[in-house]
């Protein structure tokens, strides 16, 4: 069976430049237009432009918007100022992860990208909204659908009418701040506005999933394109270049920023998963909260630490972790790091095998290849350094 | 070795078989689509000197950041040489696919395999397809 892709805004775009189309979670969407090493290399040193229009787009309207949210996702949201943006996850009652999330409440000012006429009625302007991953949009929508009986709120789903760009590295504050006259500059970690580009609405915030400074931009579905080759024109000063899924999987994996379907599924807790600091219990209720206040302090499960390996074989997703003779975890993402010209890993591994500096291996096809645990992130911004060898210390790697 | 002068496998190797000495000796590679279509290689694992092979076997393999690809022996017979080079220049794969890009030599015992491929016409063929 066979079904249609879903493309983004920018799927002509893409084809008429290169990019090599690959199905992601059934979307047309580009691996790469040059080399996954070019791209990368490029967003270390200028600034990387992805289209990650495939992520869904949840739009919240009326005033329960926030104790909704509150009730379904992991870390509080009630108290989040207009125009911040939180990172959460929404877990089933079991404690397992059914997706990593960016909640914003959205700016005062105006809607952002969604932009409906000026309204009257406050019910019509969307007050929240959340950002999932492509994979998991339908479940998302379903779970949250189920759960909205009981508030005054409702929710649209706008991905398909809207457009998303990120755009990450040392250059891409500056070029995208040439095109919306400085205000990303202004702009926080972690915090969005919402602005203008050629008079239409756009929401930029000041987030991003690679290990660099940056910006995701939101606009509406027909101004996608023209506000995607307005930014590649602003950086051509820079090796600025379109970046693909290849890249972006090889840049969050330095940043060692984890990937539903690889670090997360519903088996695993944000706890193992090293996302403590996006769970607070406070004295509200959520999904899940029973189950995660156990988690909180289980200390015999196996959670997620990073692996260095030497040589150039690449440890990939399902290989065995071995202490000795024992199989102690299994890597969930590995790939060769630009950065550092070796093979890294994530996987999750048990308690007698999470130490930094403890030595094991992992059973690439058949063989088994010498691995040590590194602290995470392997990549920093601005330190750029990392992993320390077997008993030797490396500095700068770059 | 131009490779109009090449012989192709569905799978992307090419193979050049001289006379030499009067044993039949097959070179074999990758072609400049399949290295192009891997892009990012990281690693390649060369076959023993001295291992027997049979058309249509895997006996190598190519890693990508994207995959593992394995390179199938195009002919049946032994291992004879292969270029020790390439694991620290795996750059002229693409530099040089049909020349100094080359994988293996084999001495043919039976190239009857040879029947199934395509020469460099029908297999550019096949890559527009």
């Amino acid at each position: 069976m066979t079904t249609e892709l879903a493309k983004t805004p920018l799927y002509d775009w893409h084809v008429a430049h290169g990019g090599r189309i690959v199905d992601f979670g059934g979307w047309a969407m580009p691996v790469q237009y040059t080399t996954i090493a070019d791209e990368h290399a490029a967003t270390r040193t200028a600034a990387g432009v992805f289209d990650i229009s495939h992520m869904g787009r949840l739009q919240f309207f009326g005033p329960d918007a926030d104790r909704f949210l509150d009730a379904v996702v992991t870390r509080r949201v009630t108290d989040i100022k207009p125009g911040q943006v939180r990172y959460a996850l929404v877990c089933n009652e079991q404690g397992g992860i059914l997706d990593d999330v960016l909640v914003y409440r959205l700016p005062m000012e105006s809607s952002g990208s969604h932009a409906p006429a000026a309204s009257t009625n406050e019910d019509d302007t969307p007050t929240f909204q959340v950002v999932t991953n492509a994979l998991n949009r339908a479940a998302i929508v379903d779970w949250f659908r189920h759960r909205l009986p009981d508030f005054a709120t409702r929710f649209d789903d706008v991905t398909i009418g809207t457009g998303m760009i990120a755009v990450q590295g040392p250059r891409a504050v500056s070029t995208i701040d040439s095109i919306v006259g400085g205000k990303l500059g202004g702009l926080r970690n972690y915090t969005s506005t919402s602005t203008h580009f050629e008079g239409r609405p756009i929401l930029i915030s000041r987030t991003g999933y690679t290990g660099e400074d940056g910006s995701e931009i939101i606009c509406a579905a027909r101004d996608t394109t023209a506000l995607w080759e307005r930014i590649l024109q602003a950086g051509q000063e820079t090796t600025i270049r379109p970046v693909g899924l290849g890249a972006r999987d090889t840049l969050r994996l330095e940043a060692a920023m984890p990937l539903y379907g690889h670090e997360l599924n519903e088996t695993i807790n944000p706890f193992q998963a090293g996302l403590g600091f996006a769970v607070n219990f406070g004295s509200r209720e959520f999904v899940g909260r029973e189950a995660l206040e156990r988690f909180a302090s289980d200390e015999r499960q196996p959670v997620r630490v990073g692996l260095q390996l030497d040589g150039r074989r690449l440890p990939r997703q399902g290989c065995s972790v071995l202490q000795g003779n024992e199989t102690v975890g299994e890597v969930t993402s590995g790939t060769f790091s630009p950065t550092f010209e070796r093979p890294i890993a994530m996987a999750y591994v048990r308690p007698s095998a999470q130490a930094v500096g403890s030595r094991l291996a992992v059973d690439i096809r058949g063989t088994q290849h010498p691995a040590v645990v590194v602290p995470l992130p392997f990549y920093e911004r601005g330190k750029k350094i990392l992993p320390q060898r077997h008993g030797e210390h490396r500095g700068e790697m770059l | 070795m131009k490779p109009e002068n090449l012989l192709f496998a569905k799978t992307h190797e090419w193979v050049a078989v001289a006379n030499e000495g009067g044993q039949k000796i097959a070179t074999i590679g990758l072609s400049a689509f399949a290295v192009e279509a891997l892009t990012d290689l990281v690693f390649i694992e060369l076959p023993k000197v001295g291992r027997q092979v049979k058309a249509e076997e895997s006996f190598c393999e190519v890693e990508s950041v994207k995959a593992v690809s394995d390179v199938y022996a195009p002919v049946t017979g032994e291992v004879i040489a292969v270029n020790e080079s390439l694991p620290d220049n795996l750059e002229t794969l693409s530099s040089d696919p049909f020349g100094d890009g080359w994988i293996a030599r084999i001495k043919v015992s039976d190239d009857s395999a040879l029947a199934n491929l395509m020469d460099h016409t029908a297999y550019q063929k096949q890559c527009e397809e």
